[in-house]
């Protein structure tokens, strides 16, 4: 009797424990997701003339995306499909190698970007088809919010 | 004849008149009598350059183009439009002679956007938002019509609707026309500037934001004075549909250069960047000019502020 008490008390704390990791992982992925909105704001003036250019402040940026993209993947694990108000779309993790793979190749283009973006010309050229990733990817995996 | 024979008679006369009637009321003829604002003189052609400014604002691509594939002027049709009342299936709108419009009149196609009317005489569902594209003036249809004689012809035709009853009983549709469809076209508002009835005829009429930013009634009309309020996703997908009025739960703090943007690169001033079907929609917006998409950011701010908050975020599971 004691030893089922306790296997259902146990039970009971890996339940909780997976829900917390759960809402966890909703939560990281939303702050991850704000902390690439955030990062896009100084080139993404830049890139309209409300901020003027400067270098520094836009490989910050490229850095963050590189770390980002690297983390995001394991931050949609399977029972995170609902709850946490999360807006990401049930497609997500029926396509999840394409999912994945499309954060790999912005990571890639963000770091060849952190070498490739030298001064105003180069950025104004290669900034933008990484800005384009967001767009295409949250046409296919984000609900409407 | 036996009193029940009498009774049968007479509740068979009924029917018929019951019949009769919905069959009158139901047709796209008494629509056209009743409300539509029919012109005298329709143009037979149309420019079509001129005409690419309302493919792109019209979204025709986004329902039309045949999907899987990247070229947007490929109209194959096959699109599908998730609803409550089923899934809708675009048609091919290629010049095609047998599977699209390639043997429409400009006549013809000015029908079917002002009065959601098939050559053949048959009704289209207002998933095709004719609702909206009925504000087009009869010169821009044609000179819309005529640069989509301009696109490459694409053969097959697209499965049919999926609905469920009664909605698939398309005639029934006449009724709802006399209930639900405006006839008529914009009208500019001669106390307004320039800009704003641009803006005006942009969103209500061709961009038809409305139809996908407002919440419907039982019926699947607009709920009048919630127009462009938002709304939960009407394909169902328990998403919500931003509310886009200058309301404090709208777009009440955006500037209309925030707007402007918006449609241009789809980024928010948070720099978060548009999801769903909105990608396809600013994929078309982006092709506008600078001064359409202003006119539009200055009329959505124009409207009149509606309170409709996004709702509160779901508990996560426990």
């Amino acid at each position: 009797m004691h030893r089922i008490l306790s296997a259902l008390i146990a039970l009971s704390f890996v339940g909780t424990g997976a829900a917390f990791a759960q809402s966890d992982a909703i939560a990281q992925r939303k702050q991850s997701m704000k902390d690439v909105g955030a990062a896009t704001r100084d080139p993404g003036q830049m890139l309209q003339g409300r901020q003027p250019f400067d270098l520094a402040k836009v490989k910050a940026s490229l850095q963050v995306y590189v770390d980002s993209a690297q983390k995001m993947p394991g931050l949609y694990p399977p029972g995170t499909e609902q709850g946490g108000d999360t807006s990401a779309s049930a497609k997500v993790w029926q396509s999840k190698a394409d999912f994945d793979a499309r954060f790999a190749q912005w990571g890639s283009a963000s770091r060849a970007a952190l070498t490739a973006i030298t001064d105003e010309a180069s950025f104004k050229a290669e900034f933008p088809k990484i800005m384009q990733a967001c767009g295409a990817c949250h046409e296919v995996y984000r609900e409407k919010k | 004849m036996t009193r029940g024979g009498r009774l049968l008679a007479a509740a068979a006369g009924l029917a018929a008149l019951g019949a009769a009637g919905f069959a009158v009321l139901t047709a796209p003829a008494t629509f056209r009598l009743l409300k539509a604002e029919t012109v005298a003189s329709v143009p037979a052609s149309g420019d079509a350059a001129r005409g690419k400014v309302w493919f792109d604002a019209g979204g025709c691509a986004s329902c039309h183009a045949t999907p899987g594939q990247a070229d947007h002027t490929r109209l194959g049709g096959g699109g599908e439009l998730h609803t409550p009342f089923g899934v809708f299936r675009s048609p091919n709108l290629s010049p095609h002679p047998e599977d699209g419009i390639g043997r429409w009149t400009s006549a013809d196609f000015i029908r079917a956007m002002r009065e959601g009317v098939s050559p053949d005489g048959r009704h289209y569902y207002p998933a095709f938002p004719y609702t909206s594209y009925r504000a087009m003036t009869e010169a821009d249809l044609a000179d819309l019509f005529a640069h989509l004689k301009t696109l490459p012809a694409v053969a097959g035709r697209a499965p049919d609707h999926d609905l469920s009853f009664p909605y698939s009983f398309r005639r029934g549709l006449g009724l709802w026309k006399l209930a639900f469809l405006d006839g008529e076209r914009f009208r500019p508002d001669p106390s307004k500037s320039e800009a704003w009835n641009r803006g005006a005829y942009l969103v209500e009429g061709a961009g038809h934001c409305a139809e996908c930013h407002s919440p419907r009634n039982a019926f699947g009309a607009i709920a009048e004075g919630r127009r462009h309020a938002g709304g939960p996703d009407p394909e169902g997908k328990g998403g919500f549909v931003p509310n886009l009025t200058p309301h404090a739960t709208g777009l009440g703090k955006w500037e209309t250069g925030d707007i402007a943007e918006l449609l241009k690169s789809g980024f928010t001033p948070d720099f978060d960047s548009v999801g769903g079907s909105m990608a396809a929609v600013v994929r078309n917006t982006a092709r506008l000019s600078d001064a359409d998409r202003e006119a539009m950011a200055l009329y959505l701010k124009s409207l009149p502020p509606v309170a409709n908050p996004r709702p509160k975020a779901a508990e996560p599971r426990k």
